[in-house]
């Protein structure tokens, strides 16, 4: 068998750890090799050594059969190598053409030739089914087209091996359905393809052999079609994992959260949320179905108190909210996850205790008269982060930014829980996480509602929302389309509902 | 955290040296001999109890304004403005210390609370600004700098002319300067004034206010991450506001060191060059107190050397500029130097 990128026994160490320890890892030509792992388990870094961002300490690189020493990303890119990452490297004003050609630019004389820079695009678009347009500007296009920009690079730089680094942890579902089938067309041209990720479901779906690694060591490789997404989830984790969360059926308890007939605007002034009310009650699971930017964000924000509400009323335990401000809100139960938890969640460069009392540190025993008390925010820190399960190099004087994601979601799920509140809004609680974290998360959302507390679940992963969810509210275009059961709901139905088609009278 | 700020300094530190090894090159190229430089150049800082006041009073206003641009900087702000906060705090302290006459304490303590609240207020302004309208500070300060400036040269010539020059105020009485008696003949007669003392407190305090209070975790949790420090429920445009008027604060104290203590009258069509020296002190000292308070003291030492050094070489006392425009290089480059740093260790390890 041929292969087209042969990693041997690879190794590599930083202070402390070792990212890496004697994993192999060979591509064959024409396939899509996924590349499965948790976070931190040192895909990132194996990845990095190819695309020679690092040296290996030990092992050798070979590209079609020759040993090849990698020293920086120039030779990963006249070999044909080439990465799509995961955030995108584009510039937000500049036309797909020249976001492509950009630092290979062809010129004529002193001017750079767009116009075939720009004809060679659209061929190549053409050839792989893209449906790119070269002159459109990245800021008006969706971000699926942008990752198809992306891989457009690549492609014009001709690459043969194409990394694909998390890829559709920024995109909805059609469009990763779209991303599969280019994926597809490029194997079909001749292209070999290292899909990073930690999605089972899309391995299964569309790799050819699977490599798992875990904590730096080598677990095996894999065919996919004899493998069950169980026993690659085992691999990965190193034990069983649960995808459906146990959880009894119980009877809701009063109303905590009463939302009535609210219109929020999103920031270009357009009401994004209409009308839209929704009650969530003692003891149970509600979440919010929607494909992303149908109102979801505005939800959470008028609910959060960081966008002024048009009309309506927002009702914790029968007492309006919208004259409190943020802090009365968390004051008085309202606790928080954010989807984006570097931008809404962490102070990255805090550490762990003081993230750990980013909503209590005004309080006492925190702090006496606006003077900080050391000890009892580190005890408190500690004590978290023992009970959260909170992996951390140097405890909870470990800046939050040197964890892994995981890690860190758990450091707002443990700031947030371990304050007893009575509603747990929690948005897209799992995204980027591996199995082993989301199940983690899943199993202590429930743990909340089984001790009588109220859970908002706004996500985009269908999965998810209907594993947990008591009762599934469906968004679309800002307004309410309809609330289903949990225990009845089928992928289908909400799916349909998620696009905006109302079912008639089952409706409650 | 404790790893990191070692780092950080050693960086200070490296950046330092660098900066002496390119002004020993330039002495090297107009042909003098480097070490006949530095061995002025520190001996005008340092060879007696006078200079060695002199440098300590030079390093005084540079404290205040470089705790001004890293307070500022600890909540992400960058106040570019510390020389047209210095002015509002110097012309504060002029003001009173030309028109009223009372005892001694009473006078001076009336002087600096003024003058820190005017270069406060005059922060505020920007700090408001930001808050309010996201107005970029950068803008605003740099304005209100011109703003200071032409108002000086409007008030000083109209209210407070001096004897023989329109161009400066009166002479400021020997019962309202910042000079003691006691303190100058202690050091021989430098310029050495009660604002030292004042630094080392003000240091104090503000290392206090920023690693003890709730104020200061607030600050830095806005300066770190503004979404997350909202949505926590910390009201980020108040912060950035206090941070602005405590910025401004502390560079209005730099001006009423400078111009009650330091020089002895305030004088027109002058942007106080100490106000842009804070932006490289703070650099220099990591944006930590005690760091600012480290590198001002080595700043005020080249300053007062440098023309000690040109009396007795043929060095110009350019050189020691350039020597110091070298260091803030080296010291706003020090990623460069981190990155280098990381790679000759990393090489090392693998052999």
């Amino acid at each position: 068998m041929e292969y087209i990128v042969e990693m041997l026994n690879i190794r590599k160490e930083f202070p402390g750890v070792v990212a890496c320890d004697d994993i192999t890892l060979q591509l064959k030509k024409g396939e899509i090799h996924a590349l499965l792992g948790e976070n931190g388990a040192g895909k990132s870094t194996l990845m990095n050594i190819l695309f020679g961002l690092y040296q290996p300490d030990r092992g050798k690189i070979l590209v079609r059969g020759q040993e090849i020493n990698i020293s920086n990303p120039n030779i990963a890119n006249d070999l044909g190598i080439g990465m799509v990452h995961q955030h995108f490297k584009l510039v937000h004003n500049f036309t797909v053409t020249e976001n492509i050609i950009l630092g290979y630019e062809t010129t004529k004389g002193l001017v750079v030739d767009i116009k075939t820079a720009s004809e060679k695009i659209r061929l190549l678009s053409e050839q792989y089914g893209l449906n790119v347009d070269p002159e459109a500007i990245i800021s008006n296009v969706s971000v699926g087209m942008q990752q198809r920009v992306e891989i457009l690079k690549m492609l014009y730089r001709d690459a043969e091996v194409l990394i694909f680094d998390e890829p559709t942890a920024v995109l909805t579902p059609q469009e990763i359905e779209e991303l599969m089938k280019i994926m597809k067309n490029l194997i079909q041209e001749g292209k070999s393809i290292i899909l990073i990720t930690h999605k089972l479901k899309e391995i299964k779906a569309i790799a050819d052999r699977c490599t798992v690694i875990r904590r730096g060591q080598l677990i095996g490789t894999v065919n996919v079609k004899d493998t069950s997404q169980e026993k690659m989830a085992e691999m990965m984790v190193g034990r069983k994992v649960s995808f459906r969360v146990a959880k009894e059926r119980k009877e809701p308890g009063s109303l905590v959260l009463n939302i009535k007939n609210i219109s929020v605007k999103n920031p270009i002034g357009v009401l994004a949320l209409k009308n839209f009310s929704l009650e969530v009650r003692c003891g149970e699971i509600v979440g919010v179905a929607g494909v992303d930017g149908n109102g979801q964000a505005e939800l959470v924000k008028a609910l959060i108190g960081l966008v002024k509400v048009e009309t309506g009323d927002i009702e914790l335990k029968g007492k309006s909210l919208l004259n409190d401000s943020i802090r009365n809100r968390i004051d008085q139960g309202v606790a928080y996850i954010p989807e984006d938890r570097h931008a809404y969640g962490l102070i990255l460069d805090y550490n762990l205790e003081e993230n750990l009392v980013l909503k209590l540190y005004y309080q006492e025993p925190y702090s006496k008269k606006g003077i900080l008390q050391k000890d009892i925010i580190s005890e408190h820190g500690q004590r978290v982060i023992e009970h959260f399960d909170i992996r951390a190099g140097e405890g909870s004087t470990t800046i939050a930014r040197a964890l892994s994601g995981g890690n860190q979601q758990k450091v707002i799920l443990g700031r947030e829980i371990d304050r007893n509140p009575d509603l747990l809004i929690a948005v897209q609680p799992t995204r980027g996480l591996d199995v082993g974290a989301i199940e983690y998360i899943h199993k202590r959302l429930i743990e909340q509602r089984d001790k009588g507390k109220a859970v908002l679940l706004i996500s985009l992963e269908l999965d998810e929302i209907l594993n947990l969810s008591d009762r599934i509210a469906v968004i679309n275009n800002g307004e309410l389309v309809g609330l289903v059961d949990g225990e009845m709901a089928n992928e289908n139905e909400i799916g349909l509902m998620m696009a905006g088609i109302k079912r008639g009278e089952s409706d409650e | 955290m404790k790893a990191m700020n070692k780092k950080v300094y050693i960086l200070s530190f490296v950046a330092v040296i660098l900066g002496l090894i390119a002004g020993a090159f330039f002495m090297l190229v107009t042909n003098n001999n480097p070490l006949d430089g530095y061995y002025y150049l520190f001996r005008g800082g340092l060879m007696n109890i006078e200079r060695f006041g002199n440098t300590l009073a030079t390093a005084t206003t540079l404290v205040f304004t470089g705790l001004s641009v890293a307070f500022a900087f600890r909540t992400g702000l960058f106040n570019i403005g510390a020389s047209g906060q210095m002015l509002m705090g110097g012309l504060w302290a002029t003001a009173i210390a030309l028109t009223f006459q009372w005892p001694k304490p009473i006078l001076l303590t009336v002087i600096i609370i003024g003058a820190a609240l005017s270069g406060g207020l005059w922060g505020g302004i920007s700090g408001w600004l930001k808050g309010r309208f996201n107005v970029n500070e950068v803008v605003s300060t740099i304005m209100l700098n011109w703003t200071a400036y032409w108002t000086i040269y409007y008030v000083i010539p109209k209210y407070f002319k001096g004897a023989f020059l329109e161009t400066e105020s009166r002479r400021i009485p020997q019962e309202a300067s910042l000079r003691v008696e006691w303190l100058s003949s202690l050091f021989n007669g430098s310029y050495i004034n009660l604002g030292f003392f004042l630094a080392i407190i003000v240091t104090i305090i503000i290392a206090f206010i920023l690693n003890k209070t709730t104020l200061g975790y607030e600050l830095k949790a806005v300066g770190f991450n503004r979404l997350a420090a909202e949505a926590a429920g910390i009201n980020v445009q108040r912060n950035i506001m206090l941070s602005m008027m405590i910025s401004g604060a502390l560079a209005g104290l730099g001006g009423a060191v400078f111009y009650v203590g330091y020089a002895s009258n305030m004088q027109i069509g002058v942007l106080p060059a100490q106000g842009f020296d804070g932006i490289a002190v703070s650099l220099l000292g990591a944006n930590s107190p005690f760091g600012v308070f480290v590198a001002a003291l080595f700043f005020g030492l080249l300053h007062s050397g440098k023309g000690f050094m040109s009396a007795m070489t043929s060095i110009p006392p350019e050189i020691a500029d350039t020597i110091i425009a070298t260091i803030i290089y080296f010291a706003a480059t020090s990623i460069l130097i981190e990155k280098l740093w990381d790679r000759f260790r990393r090489k090392g390890g693998r052999e």
